[in-house]
């Protein structure tokens, strides 16, 4: 196994007397996917916002190519190559859209003018956004906020992406080229940690599945085990809602 | 989502093409007709101009601050006052030539303004509002325990000794014409710039902006620095256009609400928005002089009226369709 690009060891969040994430590591090498589960509230979103350097961790590190990146921001973790999007879109809403991505390219990959412009383009396209690029980012609906959640991270030119719940309200029609997206970021060598709630797409995805409960590591490893495990079935699947079962039908 | 149109995709990008040079064009016309003023005026014109256009730099100031860096600061007289008391000092005490102490008073404030940013940035929002104002009372509280500075009365700009009221009037002028395109040309110039980029990003989403690489604290701490240079400068033209500075009136709260009035009358987060705004309240006050308390009574329902029927301000009715000083960019598909 090649060397980890991201490795984050027993990291720990509290807010106030609520443990929402115990203890918990991984690796994940270059080219390699980790896939997030767990029912709502079990501390995903939390996790990336730890690995992202938004939340500092009250326990545990960070650490980014071989560099403890614990105490740095999420600015700084973003010019490491650590690119995200968030479950709930931020965009710069007074901006248009093609602004959002430069502002990535510019100062997340650090590039200048053309290359800059280019860059920030060349994801819009990938995200399928290039139409909407003069549109003013708050005018666009969840689902192309979504797309732009994904092209501003990509802007980034990250070495690892960490993913939050982008393929949710897609259609079924949508959801392949999202995954053969994903999964060409994978062959280029970025690390990719995916939450998600559309099983099938992960599963597509992902070498490497982690289920996540009360922020605890219920369960990690190959992504069809760790779905048969009975505890991930009773804490997870058992209790989703009913629209995701036809899709989980898929995976089986 | 079309899948793996990766990389090469060339795209052309404009930054308001035909608008900039109409804008410039327009810019330049107005500077220079007003650059001829003093030739043809009297020298009440030229005083009550330099007044117009110490509101034009202020509210660009106030607008880059809040409609650029979204800090919304009701301290910026801090910075009027320290700008118009250390032009008095220079010349009067030190005997620093005026023309020279003006912009020497600007870099004071930029100086002051660098450690006090790592106090007020530990506030935010509201807080961050209300510390800046605390911190200008201090500013304010301690120059008049200075006696050098004339401690509670003030003091006069001595410096002029020599120079003919006729010649002194129009230099002045025509140093506060030149701030004015200075200050409103820089905030073009920047908004324009890679920095203008990021601050448009923190204005709107600032947690985003850190998390796709913006330097998010750097940034506005250069904004809140350079702002405090320019509302120097306003000061220093001030105290240069009356010859008198005084703690009550240049550190008085009053310019905070007429930043935010001229701000928001012409529409923030635009070049244009300030100068506009600025224009609207010199008329205002010229016009409403003679009422007395009833002016700030017009004032207060023209504010209200024009939130309400133009919330984005005079300039935002124009829906983005007019951009005489454009700083976005945009790629030709829509």
């Amino acid at each position: 196994m090649t060397a980890p690009l991201l490795e984050v060891t027993g990291v720990g969040k509290r807010f106030g007397s609520l443990t929402v994430l115990h203890d918990v590591s991984f690796a994940l090498a270059p080219g390699e996917a980790l896939g997030i589960v767990g029912p709502n509230g079990a501390g995903k979103s939390t996790l990336l916002n730890v690995v992202a350097g938004t939340l500092p961790p009250d326990g545990g590190r960070v650490v980014l190519d071989g560099q403890d990146v614990t105490g740095t921001g999420a600015a700084a973790r973003c010019r490491g190559g650590i690119g995200r999007s968030y479950q709930v879109p931020r965009p710069f809403s007074g901006m248009t859209v093609f602004e959002n991505t430069l502002v990535a390219a510019s100062f997340g990959a650090g590039l200048r003018s053309r290359a800059a412009a280019d860059a920030a383009f060349a994801a819009l396209v990938t995200a399928g956004l290039d139409h909407h690029a003069d549109t003013p980012a708050g005018s666009l609906r969840l689902l192309d906020r979504k797309r732009l959640e994904l092209a501003r991270a990509l802007a980034t030119d990250p070495r690892v992406v960490l993913l939050d719940e982008i393929a949710g309200g897609l259609t079924e029609a949508e959801v392949p080229a999202l995954v053969e997206t994903i999964q060409q970021l994978v062959r280029e060598g970025v690390a990719v940690v995916w939450i998600e709630h559309v099983v099938h797409a992960l599963v597509a995805v992902v070498t490497r599945l982690m289920c996540l409960t009360y922020g605890e590591v219920l369960a990690v490893g190959e992504p069809r085990a760790v779905l048969a495990d009975p505890r991930v079935v009773e804490v997870y699947l058992g209790s989703t809602i009913a629209g995701d079962e036809p899709e989980l039908g898929e995976t089986a | 989502m079309t899948a793996v149109a990766q990389r090469p995709a060339a795209v052309r990008v404009r930054r308001g093409g035909r608008a900039a040079w109409a804008g410039a064009g327009l810019a330049v016309v107005v500077v220079a007709v007003l650059g001829y003023l003093p030739l043809l005026t009297t020298r009440g014109t030229q005083v009550q101009l330099v007044g117009l256009f110490s509101l034009v730099v202020l509210g660009t100031m106030w607008n880059l601050l809040a409609g650029y860096g979204g800090m919304v600061s009701i301290g910026q007289q801090a910075y009027i006052g320290i700008g118009g008391y250390g032009l008095v000092y220079l010349a009067s005490t030190v005997g620093v030539d005026p023309f020279l102490a003006v912009p020497v008073a600007a870099v004071v404030c930029a100086v002051v303004a660098w450690p006090i940013s790592y106090l007020a940035f530990r506030l935010a929002g509201g807080y961050f509002a209300i510390g800046t104002w605390v911190i200008a009372e201090v500013v304010r509280l301690l120059v008049t325990q200075v006696d050098a500075l004339g401690a509670g009365s003030g003091a006069s700009l001595t410096g002029f000794a020599g120079l003919e009221p006729t010649y002194r009037i129009a230099y002045v002028y025509w140093m506060s014409l030149g701030i004015v395109v200075l200050v409103v040309g820089g905030v073009y110039l920047l908004m324009r710039s890679r920095l203008g980029l990021a601050l448009t990003a923190i204005r709107d989403e600032p947690t985003a902006a850190g998390s796709l690489g913006v330097a998010v604290t750097r940034a506005k701490r250069l904004v809140y620095v350079a702002a405090a240079a320019g509302c120097g400068l306003a000061g220093a033209m001030v105290v240069a256009n009356t010859l008198r500075v005084q703690p009550g009136s240049a550190f008085s709260v009053d310019y905070s609400a007429m930043m935010i009035f001229i701000v928001v009358i012409g529409g923030i987060g635009t070049i244009e928005g300030p100068i506009i705004g600025a224009l609207v309240f010199y008329a205002l006050q010229d016009s409403l002089a003679d009422l007395g308390n009833w002016y700030l009574v017009v004032v207060g329902v023209v504010a209200i009226a024009v939130t309400l029927l133009a919330p984005r301000g005079l300039w935002g009715l124009t829906r983005g369709r007019v951009e005489l000083f454009p700083t976005g960019y945009r790629t030709g598909s829509r």
